[in-house]
């Protein structure tokens, strides 16, 4: 361990660069509440919060449970002439199955299911063993550099916002009610929302390294550097 | 849990110098995790994300998605989006593309959808080609602080709305699945469908490998106020 405040420049121990500008930062601890924010391009560098571990773990339980949620309660229903009908989040997906679009099929499932599904099961597997005080298991450093990953190709917000719209444009031409697993994606977005308050990586990679996977041995030369 | 051990102090050259960066410092910061490393390395030992240089090679990926973006583009708007039989009341077989369901939309009175999808499919799509290629030209070139200010600014809104413009694409799989409640006779996506979902795909890899550290990489080594 080196003694904070202490870097080195030739090694680059202790010293952090902002992945926006590249900028130098000493490394320092921070308590939770505070904000580490890059000097030259005011980017958010690390944001540690109370008890963050364990909400994002509480979070990405409850996704995971609207996520199966909303796979198997309609999402659409319809009544028109006293006849009811309904459709689940597989019968969207199917409306692609015909032939050529079937690659969209699975695309779409997989932006608006799978990868929610995949990316709160894989913060659940980084972060649990860290709530607990715990060494980080085996892969952490893989299942948390994946989920950061697809965190773009996560769509489950943009696809609320689609079905609704589908809803203004066929408005008024026959009674189009929500059902719950629509409702459930509701709740997903906020659910992600609060997620993403409590994410800062940076905050997680120290966890991880500080909890065992200690990769950075690298001295720093005391009292060398800059200034 | 672990404080996080960022620092907020830049190191400076002089006291009104230019920042110091990893790069002119010799070193190569980690675009993952900020782990700093000595320019030799190519992985972070941390994070195991591959360590890439600032420099305009690595615009090399940002035009080549950036093509293949565009490329998708063209037949996302000349094929058709949703192919209609009879949409309810709205009658009609139709295939529509995607500026053809906007003027529909308008021709319905449908304003505020219609200038959703305009936006989504159409002034969003185009406004990332030009700000990608933007970027990518003036990357690494002089420039003053200013300037870099408002570049970064461009490229994080580019990467913020990019994935919205996939909207349209789920109002089409909703519309069609519409279909299954018995409410239209038949309408299915056309191949635009799969073409515009893929540029929307492409245009984001493009602004993912667009390495943000090179908007800074032409301010001038000696300036007075940073
Ligand atoms: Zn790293």
């Amino acid at each position: 361990m080196q003694s904070e405040g202490t870097y080195d420049l030739t090694t680059g121990a202790g010293l952090v660069a902002c992945p926006r500008c590249d900028a130098l930062h000493v490394e320092h601890d921070l308590e939770p509440g505070e904000t580490a924010r890059c000097v030259r391009c005011n980017v958010v560098l690390a944001r540690p919060r109370a008890g963050a571990f364990t909400r994002i773990i509480a979070l990405s339980v409850a996704s995971l449970v609207l996520l199966i949620g909303a796979m198997f309660f309609p999402f659409l229903e319809i009544s028109r002439m006293g006849f009811g009908n309904q459709t689940s989040l597989f019968g969207v997906a199917m409306a692609f199955s015909e032939g050529p679009l079937m690659p969209l099929t699975v695309a779409l499932m997989v932006t608006i299911l799978g990868l929610p599904m995949l990316r709160s099961v894989l913060l659940v597997y980084t972060l649990l063993p860290l709530s607990r005080n715990r060494p980080p298991l085996a892969h952490a450093v893989w299942a948390f550099r994946l989920s950061e990953t697809l965190r773009p190709w996560s769509m489950a917000e943009i696809f609320v916002i689609g079905t609704a719209l589908a809803l203004v444009k066929v408005a008024g031409l026959a009674a189009i009610s929500l059902g719950p697993a629509f409702w459930a994606f509701c709740a997903l977005i906020l659910v992600n929302a609060a997620s993403n308050v409590f994410t800062s990586a940076t905050t997680i990679w120290d966890a991880i390294e500080d909890g065992g996977m200690r990769t950075d041995d690298r001295m720093p030369l005391r009292g060398q550097g800059l200034g | 849990m672990t404080g996080c051990r960022f620092g907020d102090r830049a190191l400076a050259d002089t006291r009104d110098g230019p920042i110091l960066t990893a790069h002119r410092a010799g070193l190569i910061g980690c675009r993952g995790c900020g782990r700093v490393w000595p320019d030799a390395e190519e992985t972070c030992a941390r994070c195991g994300a591959a360590l890439v240089p600032p420099d305009r090679r690595s615009l090399a990926a940002v035009w080549a998605w950036l093509l293949a973006g565009f490329i998708f583009y063209v037949p996302a708007n000349l094929f058709p989006m949703l192919k209609t039989k009879t949409l309810g009341g709205l009658g009609g077989s139709s295939e529509s593309t995607i500026f053809g369901g906007v003027i529909e939309l308008l021709h319905y009175g449908n304003w505020f959808v219609a200038g959703v999808v305009f936006t989504a499919s159409i002034i969003v799509p185009i406004g990332k080609f030009i700000a990608i290629a933007w970027l990518a030209t003036v990357a690494g070139k002089p420039a003053t602080v200013h300037d870099a200010h408002r570049r970064l600014l461009l490229y994080e809104v580019v990467e913020f709305i990019g994935r919205w413009s996939m909207i349209d694409v789920f109002v089409v799989a909703i519309l069609s699945a519409l279909v299954q409640l018995g409410f239209v006779a038949s309408i299915h996506p056309g191949p635009a469908a799969v073409a515009f979902a893929l540029s929307v795909a492409f245009t984001m890899l493009s602004a993912q490998s667009f390495d943000p550290r090179l908007i800074w990489r032409g301010l001038p080594l000696r300036n007075r106020k940073d």
